[in-house]
């Protein structure tokens, strides 16, 4: 418990000073934020007045403190182009992330861990060394890459998936679930999909070999091996159980990390999500937009790296054993 | 005081930090010779740093010149055959070139970029892991803080604000890559400072900064090199993408700027696999290599998610 308390005490003071950083850099940063709202044939009076209304001409001590305030109440302003609340545009924005975000995480570590199962049990073998240098080599490949060849083959090539977007234009659905699962959704999902799984996957596959070349050594496992246990039984049922549990905070950081990591392939695929909502409003200087998109995507990652503390501690016997004694 | 480990100090105190970091070196590269896939990493790196080198002599053509046809044409969009290596561009500049000089500004973020996160991060590790208590603490929160920005979002924002140049990139990596290596370097300096020769070195009244920087720095040097290894490759990987969204700076040829210019002048739909594969390809091996030498160290590179 006291340890769960302090975890929450250092994730708030870390969200704390992230979002001062944020604060800081958009205020202090060269330009005016308003440059680009302002422009030459407003009278200074009236440029005077949009200083007044975004409180910009105030001591900056005391923006900073409106400004926190505002954040507590999810109050994030109006962006300066789409002249509309940032929070309704985030919110419009977001779903596409997470679904995209957590489709091609499930792929990339369902593939991943049997991948990397298979290659701890097929240690020193050719299939062993020849996969991992390919695995570090898809690693290595910059995603935004991956996706311009993908879409170039299967897009523009071969004409088998649309070449981006969520949705073919002119499709009305009667909910956000409904259209998630249409047909023409799932088509378009595909590609962005596969590209960034083609990346996730290593993580997980790599990890996964090594938890379970360690896990073979441990006891346990040669508990089990002594009460004559098939070696697929061991594989699964004690070897593989063991070492899914640091797969599974790599999984939920990997959520966090991959919601800001993302922002490419969005790009590519024109993926309406968060991240293509920060690269627009970052070009466009639209700042209110620009800082909120960049504090949902903070926020996220900041609450999945705290998840994953907890489930390691919740999960990881070894962790708790140590407690107990 | 036994006179063994006076000697002993003093002959590590007569030693200054440059030979030592020779040795560093040189054991690393030893090491890495017992490994392919390390012999691979350091080959790829080399002929790399050649290209990047001779750049001036294998280009064919002025990476942003704009070519023409003997019949005066403008050469856009060739195919890849002798005149032009790998063809040219939507604008007509020839491709092979670029890839070429791409090299330079690729190995230029790369090396820079390493250079400043493993010293950054060795630094800090060094005074947190050796000083301890609120120091300690107070280096380490400023990791957590740096650690908890999300990585490409920082950057593209720092970069846009500071306008497009490849040295905003190199600070924008340096600033949140840096605690890696500094939390690895603590934990190491954490045990070395308990080490009977720092003890010896400190007894016979070595000052701290010598003790820090002549019994303690060459030990973790191979670490500082293993991470800066390891930047090069995120450096590379964090300019291409922000090249690629248009963050970049224009005036320089880097693999993501020309990704870009293929990306924007729809090379994909047109099926210019020679324009838009091989920068992508050149950054997979720059990469690649990176990955492959820390690999010798799985232990290091892959250490448990959390400790």
């Amino acid at each position: 418990m006291r340890q769960f308390l302090e975890r929450v005490l250092h994730t708030l003071l870390v969200l704390w000073a992230v979002v001062t950083i944020l604060f800081l850099m958009f205020r202090l940063m060269p330009g005016s934020p308003l440059a680009a709202y302002l422009n030459d044939n407003l009278s200074e009076e009236q440029q005077q007045l949009i200083l007044q209304q975004f409180g910009l001409d105030r001591p900056l001590y005391e923006q900073y403190v409106i400004y926190l305030a505002n954040l507590a109440r999810g109050e994030l302003g109006v962006s300066f182009f789409q002249r509309r609340p940032v929070v309704d545009i985030l919110m419009e924005a977001f779903p596409n992330t997470i679904v995209l975000t957590l489709a091609s995480l499930v792929v990339a570590y369902i593939f991943g861990v049997i991948a990397g199962a298979f290659l701890a049990w097929r240690r020193d073998t050719w299939i062993e060394k020849t996969a991992v240098p390919i695995v570090l080599a898809v690693r290595a490949a910059p995603e935004f890459w991956v996706g311009m060849v993908l879409l170039a083959v299967f897009g523009f090539g071969l004409g088998w998936l649309p070449s981006g977007g969520t949705n073919s234009p002119g499709a009305a659905y009667d909910s956000e679930i409904e259209r998630f699962l249409s047909l023409d959704f799932l088509r378009h999902l595909a590609l962005p999909m596969l590209t960034l799984a083609v990346y996730l996957q290593g993580l997980p596959l790599l990890l996964m070999r090594s938890n379970m070349l360690e896990v073979m050594h441990d006891e346990f496992v040669t508990m089990a091996r002594m009460k004559g246990l098939s070696e697929w039984s061991i594989v699964i049922r004690h070897a593989a159980r063991n070492a899914l549990l640091p797969v599974l905070t790599a999984f939920t950081i990997g959520v966090g990390i991959s919601v800001g990591g993302n922002v490419v392939v969005e790009v590519v695929f024109s993926w309406p999500g968060i991240g293509r909502l920060l690269v627009r409003a970052v070009s466009s200087l639209d700042y209110p937009l620009a800082q909120g998109a960049f504090l949902l995507i903070a926020l996220v990652f900041i609450t999945m790296n705290f998840i994953a503390d907890m489930l390691y501690v919740l999960l990881d016997p070894r962790v708790s054993h140590a407690r107990v004694a | 005081m036994p006179a063994s480990l006076e000697q002993a100090a003093r002959r590590g105190e007569s030693l200054t930090l440059w030979p030592r970091v020779r040795e560093a070196a040189v054991a690393l590269l030893r090491q890495t010779g017992r490994d392919p896939f390390a012999v691979v990493g350091v080959t790829i790196y080399a002929a790399f740093a050649v290209i990047a080198l001779l750049a001036d002599v294998i280009a064919t053509h002025d990476p942003l010149e704009i070519q023409f046809l003997a019949s005066g044409k403008l050469a856009a969009n060739q195919r890849p055959g002798a005149a032009f290596l790998l063809g040219t561009t939507s604008l007509g500049r020839d491709i092979f070139s670029q890839l070429v000089y791409g090299t330079r500004s690729a190995l230029f973020v790369g090396l820079s970029a390493a250079t400043v996160v493993a010293s950054l991060g060795t630094l800090v590790g060094l005074v947190a892991g050796y000083f301890g208590g609120r120091i300690d603490a107070a280096l380490m929160r400023i990791a957590d803080i740096a650690l908890s920005l999300p990585f490409l979002p920082f950057v593209i924002v720092l970069s846009a604000f500071l306008g497009p140049s490849i040295y905003n990139v190199i600070v924008a990596v340096a600033l949140l890559l840096w605690p890696n290596t500094g939390r690895v370097i603590r934990s190491q300096v954490l045990s070395l400072r308990e080490r009977a020769y720092v003890e010896a070195a400190r007894v016979t009244g070595a000052s701290t900064w010598r003790i820090l920087f002549v019994h303690i720095a060459p030990n973790i040097l191979p670490l500082s090199f293993l991470y800066g290894s390891i930047a090069i490759g995120w450096a590379i990987l964090t300019e291409a993408s922000v090249s690629f969204l248009g963050f970049g700076s224009s005036d320089v040829v880097s693999w993501g700027y020309m990704l870009q210019d293929a990306f924007t002048s729809q090379a994909l739909s047109r099926g210019q696999y020679n324009w838009f594969v091989p920068p992508g390809l050149c950054i997979v091996l720059v990469v690649v290599a990176g990955f492959f030498i820390s690999r010798g160290y799985e232990e290091v590179f892959f250490p448990k998610l959390r400790d």
